[in-house]
């Protein structure tokens, strides 16, 4: 073993040198490799935590929502429905929701207010997202003045910024009281915009679902899991789309690895050709080759993937982000959380190391092959 | 289908994998039809020059593919979040038909490959290559496994939808149902046990023999190739429950993750080299009478032989102690 691993070591070392020998010729490929892998890094790493993140914040959501449908249209759901759910076996907890949107013309943007059950809130009084107060020059004790359905304009003060941690969800949002919420928006007591349900077990999610498509037949309810998995499948979907724009690319660098090894220097020839004639065997040939294309792509492998973590979790993905992240006015600022897993790295490694080894064999056979005699002469 | 990179990277790679080895397989029939070591013709020449193609093209190729079968199951795994009902990756390789044969067809794609690669490291030890036209034949049935799994995973990324309500890993492998993966679990974890320790007491044993006295390597491969799926069906029906502490989680891939220490790395890495090693020596043993592979057969097999025993001795060791250090108790129920 020992005496395998000296040998693998010295072919190293030997290729090494024999790198630096070349050294344009070599960072250029090294270049345009990491590029390569920087450029599919970003996209992965960033919908990846994109993904992520869509899962922790959904995370505490309710595990059913009951929207009531009028005419195929989201519509305002009596609290009367409440009752008429009654017990459902398996639900742990049942509330309405208020919520809603608002558009604000001095910003051009949309602003979502919400009513938070487990947070009192004096009247006249609200708790922005760190995205309005951005906008709009906020702090505590700010005034902001909204012109409500009736037309009369409702001024509230601001009691608190939220923190900037959640940004994503939280960055359009207004938290207001109940009564606050319904004399703005002109709602009668008594109704809902949703009505939400706490399910303990996973298991039963389903068929609590079917119950009250039964029992409630003007409603739709819209499970978390389902909100969840549309969200993977559609960061997926995006991810996929940029990795099929990005294929001409590979393969222009597949191209570009494949000349790069086929056209050797004279140089280069005679260096095989004196290797072989010192008595070095066509298989330690293509060892030594085969160490030069694993070097090169271990560090391109290793910077590219560093360049796009930097790029994700330190730069925000700038190249990327209008891309796979979707657009709005008020565009939450948010720093992904750092994270990689096995399964990224292993799908990177086939869609750059795999395609430059395949398109680098059949030259590196070529070079090994020739005859001693033939380059030297 | 469902457009993500690790599906699209799968793709990729088991058509390239395919394309590889039928471009090694074009040089292989050359090689077949005018292969003639005595001859110091041109087209000889050129012949043994491509033998050095076809081995690293099939290195690559088998390479690729193991590191593929890993990716194979990290997507089950990731993807189960898209699939109503599934839990892990059971419940995605389950989501269709195509599920479980692509995976077992990988697994056969990694024995077959690495019991080529072993005898082809034997033969180009020996200075006329004695094994060749034997090697290549065997190539030539090598690629329509590669394409069949290839062909059979494309199947089953096709047809994935994610809307299709799959069973999780606690009813597929429910004793009372029906199919190849429940057969597995309701093998009771006794006998299931008897039979784990049993084939291994075998492959210690021929192992044993084959290392003092150079003889039955044949029955050691045999051995093996009996022991490595009782080791599945008692990992799914017996020594996963001892990781989870729970009597009805069966999966066999949950226990790669984090939550359970990466214990089936632990398994699965001496058991699948393990039992690669020991195919490969009863493919290597028969040819210890050729004059120029004698030193060769004697050194190789003996250490894949040794090393394939130290992969054994791992996985017994480990699945031993997940069952001895579990607070799972089935004491009295199934014992």
């Amino acid at each position: 073993m020992s005496h395998f691993l000296r040998r693998q070591r010295y072919l190293i070392d030997f290729t090494l040198a024999s790198l630096g020998r070349r050294k344009g010729k070599n960072l250029g490929l090294l270049g345009v490799y990491t590029l390569i892998v920087f450029l599919l890094a970003s996209v992965m790493l960033f919908s990846q935590s994109l993904r992520r993140e869509a899962g922790l914040l959904l995370e505490n959501a309710p595990e059913v929502v009951v929207q009531r449908m009028v005419a195929g249209r989201h519509d305002l759901i009596p609290a009367a429905y409440l009752e008429r759910i009654g017990k459902v076996r398996g639900v742990a907890a049942k509330y309405g929701r208020l919520w809603g949107y608002f558009y604000d013309p001095a910003v051009q943007a949309n602003y979502t207010l919400l009513v938070p059950r487990d947070q009192e809130i004096k009247s006249g009084e609200m708790i922005v997202g760190a995205g309005i107060a951005r906008t709009r020059g906020l702090g505590a004790g700010d005034y902001l003045t909204f012109r409500s359905a009736q037309g009369q304009s409702f001024a509230f003060r601001v009691a608190d910024v939220l923190a900037s941690d959640a940004e994503l969800v939280s960055a359009d949002l207004l938290l207001v009281n109940e009564a606050d919420y319904r004399a703005f928006f002109g709602i009668a007591e008594g109704m809902y915009t949703d009505l939400a349900l706490e399910v303990r077990n996973p298991q039963e999610v389903r068929k609590v679902a079917e119950k009250l498509s039964v029992m409630l037949p003007d409603t739709r309810p819209i499970l978390r899991e389902e909100i969840l998995r549309t969200y993977d499948a559609l960061f997926q979907w995006r991810q996929g789309i940029v990795f099929v724009l990005l294929a001409g690319s590979l393969l222009a660098f597949v191209i570009f690895a494949w000349d790069k090894a086929s056209g050797l220097s004279a140089e280069e020839k005679r260096e095989i050709g004196i290797l072989k004639a010192i008595g070095w065997e066509t298989a330690d040939v293509i060892r030594m080759k085969f160490w030069e294309g694993a070097l090169v792509s271990l560090g391109a492998f290793l910077l590219g993937y560093l360049a796009a973590y930097v790029h994700v979790f330190f730069f925000d993905a700038a190249l990327f982000a209008p891309v796979l992240k979707g657009w709005a006015v008020l565009y939450p600022q948010f720093r992904p959380q750092p994270f990689v897993d096995g399964l990224q790295v292993a799908t990177l490694f086939f869609f750059t190391v795999f395609p430059y080894t395949v398109a680098t064999v059949v030259p590196i056979w070529r070079a090994a092959t020739t005859d001693p005699d033939a380059v030297m002469r | 289908m469902l457009l993500s990179p690790a599906i699209l990277a799968l793709i990729g790679v088991s058509a390239v994998v395919t394309a590889l080895l039928l471009l090694a397989s074009v040089f292989a029939v050359r090689v077949l039809r005018h292969w003639d070591i005595r001859s110091g013709s041109e087209l000889q020449l050129r012949l043994e020059r491509s033998t050095y193609l076809i081995s690293t093209l099939v290195t690559f190729a088998i390479a690729a593919e193991v590191v593929a079968l890993l990716l194979f199951v990290y997507n089950a795994e990731g993807m189960h979040t898209q699939f109503v009902g599934a839990m892990c990756a059971t419940g995605v390789l389950n989501v269709n038909a195509w599920g479980w044969p692509a995976l077992l067809l990988k697994i056969a794609v990694f024995f077959a490959g690495s019991v080529w690669l072993l005898l082809n490291r034997l033969d180009n030890q020996g200075y006329d290559y004695p094994l060749i036209r034997l090697k290549y034949g065997l190539l030539l049935v090598l690629l329509p496994l590669v394409a069949t799994a290839a062909v059979v995973q494309l199947q089953y990324f096709l047809n994935l939808n994610p809307d299709v309500i799959t069973s999780c890993c606690g009813s597929l492998f429910s004793p009372d149902a029906q199919g190849v993966a429940a057969e597995v679990s309701s093998v009771t974890p006794r006998t299931a046990m008897l039979a784990l320790y049993g084939s291994g007491a075998l492959v210690f044993a021929s192992g044993a023999i084959y290392l003092w006295r150079r003889r039955l390597a044949t029955l050691f491969a045999a051995s093996a190739a009996v022991a490595f799926p009782i080791a599945i069906v008692a990992i799914v029906s017996c020594v996963a429950l001892y990781v989870y502490e729970h009597p009805h989680h069966h999966c066999p891939f949950c226990i790669l993750k984090s939550g359970h220490d990466y214990i089936g790395y632990w398994l699965y890495l001496p058991l699948f080299t393990a039992t690669a090693l020991a195919l490969g020596v009863g493919a290597l043993a028969p040819w210890r009478h050729i004059e120029s592979l004698r030193t060769a057969v004697a050194a190789d097999a003996r250490r894949y032989a040794a090393i394939a025993l130290a992969g054994f001795v791992l996985f017994y060791a480990v699945a031993t102690w997940a069952i001895v250090r579990s607070n799972l108790t089935m004491a009295g129920t199934w014992w």
